[in-house]
């Protein structure tokens, strides 16, 4: 068997392990032996290329050392990156992941179509596809992570002719991408596509509200999943074309998830500018609702006496990363006997499972989290439920039409015997309606920061109650 | 030469179907992790970095090649690494002993 058809089978085998590895990711206790599957295979493709070069021969001293000089820069940066970074900037750095991989993608079909290449219809078709996927890619999730990170305002940014200036870019792409194919020795064709391409990606990415970033960074993952199978189109490796489908798959079912759990369509959030606030129409409770404030002292004693609590964490405890502060409290309620579970929902934190990395950075073992479904049940059995930093996730006004979360899957914190919200203000969610729950007689509200709140709590429960 | 285009769709779109069959069956506490776990598994793009590095002769491919591999290097390394260092907090049980889940 030559060296060709020896790569070729680890290919496939590489392949296999990624399929298999993604499969264990289905449960927690297999999860991280998933990933190290499917990196291992990645480490045995990689290095079976490797020496697939090394037996051509032909590789000079020079492309050894660009080889050399990019895999230590890429790999020493993506280390540094994800050792160093917090788990509440998780969803930046993976946004940052993708973009480079779009990057790579579109550089390998740059390098393809140069103009003295002078390929056929066969290559520069994907080629083309290639180019402009992982270009948008690239810029777009650059912008996205700028969002998340606060580099780039993360309120929807529109502009006069916000609607028209994508449509210009798709057609500069649409006419860049038939040039290359129809004259695939055309430089300027290349770069009109690229330019075009890149500038879409920002434009279509900056409309979008900082809380559509997660949707936005799933959908990019799945075009950069696209994109690398469109090379190995180009490279003729299936390989690139069998993993890039599979996070194409991965990506395209993710955002349809995370779109469906916030009652929104994937084409409404492309399309941007929601959340701006404008003529939204107060529903549920008037201003003249009554609102009951309630001291950390109150809502000790009320956790400490509890039989049952259920904590309903956030975005507001992950922009506060005070998920430690809420694992030291449910495990302080725990030794006194209360039983303590976190019911979580499909989208809190910043991306969907983003607040199972927290909780589980803070100690919490998975078994007490609480999915949306199997948490409901349990509220009316609940003797407080503690929301920290939910809001439009507890909304009632959900159950009925008219309202702006109308239909969206929620929490049923209102059935539990009473309710206590850990809330800055009583400022909107990202939906920009008032919460009906908050005026609920049963409901206490201890307006304060997720973290001081937190702290002040396991002070309380320490001081006052034996 | 190069394999047959319909095989190479045909390869394409299975692909495609196995992905949406492995990956419906994840459960949302997993979201994140798999979202970053698929990120890396997109890293396999330092594959045909490598191939057109080796193939490159002047100095646009050299340039063209370097950011290509360094890029796909960061996105496979970095996204392994990051997805290790999530899950491998994720455990049935807290680590000082002695407390019980209930």
């Amino acid at each position: 068997m030559d060296i060709e058809t020896t790569v070729a089978y680890l290919y496939l085998a590489a392949a296999a392990c990624f399929v298999i590895g993604l499969h264990l990711m289905n449960n927690p206790a297999t999860a991280r032996r998933g990933n190290l599957l499917s990196g291992g295979a990645m480490a045995v493709a990689v290095a079976a290329t490797v020496a697939l070069l090394i037996s051509w021969g032909t590789v000079t001293t020079t492309a050894w050392l660009v080889i050399v000089a990019g895999a230590a820069t890429g790999s020493a940066a993506g280390v540094y990156a994800a050792r160093r970074v917090q788990m509440t900037a998780m969803p930046q750095l993976v946004s940052l992941f993708n973009a480079v991989g779009g990057g790579a993608a579109a550089l390998l079909a740059a390098a393809h179509l140069l103009p003295e290449v002078a390929p056929g219809a066969r290559l520069t078709v994907p080629g083309a596809l290639d180019l402009l996927i992982g270009t948008v890619a690239f810029t777009g999730s650059l912008v996205a992570a700028g969002k998340l990170q606060g580099w780039v305002p993360g309120r929807p940014i529109t502009y006069r002719g916000a609607r028209v200036v994508p449509l210009v870019l798709a057609a500069g792409f649409v006419a860049g991408a038939l040039w290359l194919v129809l004259a695939p020795d055309r430089l300027a064709g290349l770069l009109l596509l690229i330019a075009a391409a890149a500038a879409f990606g920002v434009a279509m990415v900056l409309p979008i509200g900082g809380a559509d970033m997660p949707v936005v960074i799933s959908a990019l993952n799945a075009a950069t999943g696209l994109a690398v199978a469109l090379a190995g189109f180009v490279l003729d490796e299936l390989v690139l074309v069998i993993a890039g489908a599979l996070v194409g798959a991965s990506g395209s079912i993710l955002t349809k998830l995370m779109a469906e759990a916030m009652n929104r369509s994937v084409l409404r959030i492309m399309l941007g500018g929601f959340g701006t606030g404008d003529g939204e129409g107060a529903a549920g409770a008037g201003p003249g609702a009554q609102v009951r404030t309630v001291s950390a002292e109150d809502v000790a004693i009320q956790l400490a006496y509890a039989d049952r609590v259920v904590i309903v964490p956030g975005y507001g405890l992950a922009a506060a990363q005070a998920q430690h502060e809420v694992a030291a409290l449910a495990a302080l309620l725990e030794e006194r006997g209360v039983n303590v579970t976190y019911a979580v929902h499909p989208v809190a934190g910043r991306m969907p499972g983003h607040m199972n990395v927290l909780l589980a950075e803070a100690d919490v073992p998975y078994p007490q989290l609480r999915d949306l479904e199997q948490a409901n049940p349990e509220f009316p059995q609940a003797d407080v439920a503690l929301v920290v930093g939910a809001n439009d996730v507890t909304n009632p006004a959900a159950r009925r039409p008219g309202t702006p979360v109308s239909g969206m899957p929620i929490l049923d914190v209102d059935r539990a015997r009473s309710v206590v919200v850990i809330k800055r203000s009583m400022g909107q969610g990202y939906a920009g309606i008032d919460n009906e729950l908050y005026t609920d007689p049963r409901t206490g509200m201890l307006f304060a920061d997720a973290k001081q709140a937190l702290t002040d709590l396991v002070a309380s429960v320490r001081a006052f109650v034996r | 030469m190069s394999t047959p285009l319909v095989i190479v769709i045909t390869v394409f779109v299975l692909s495609l179907l196995v992905g949406f069959e492995v990956i419906s069956k994840v459960p949302p506490t997993l979201h994140t992790p798999l979202m970053s776990g698929a990120n890396a598994v997109h890293g396999v793009v330092v594959i045909g970095a490598l191939l057109v590095a080796a193939v490159a002769d002047n100095l646009v491919g050299y340039l063209l090649a370097f950011a290509a591999v360094a890029f796909g290097a960061a996105n496979v390394v970095g996204g392994y690494v990051v997805t290790d260092r999530m899950l491998h907090m994720f455990r049935a049980r807290p680590r000082a002993t002695g407390r019980r889940e209930g």
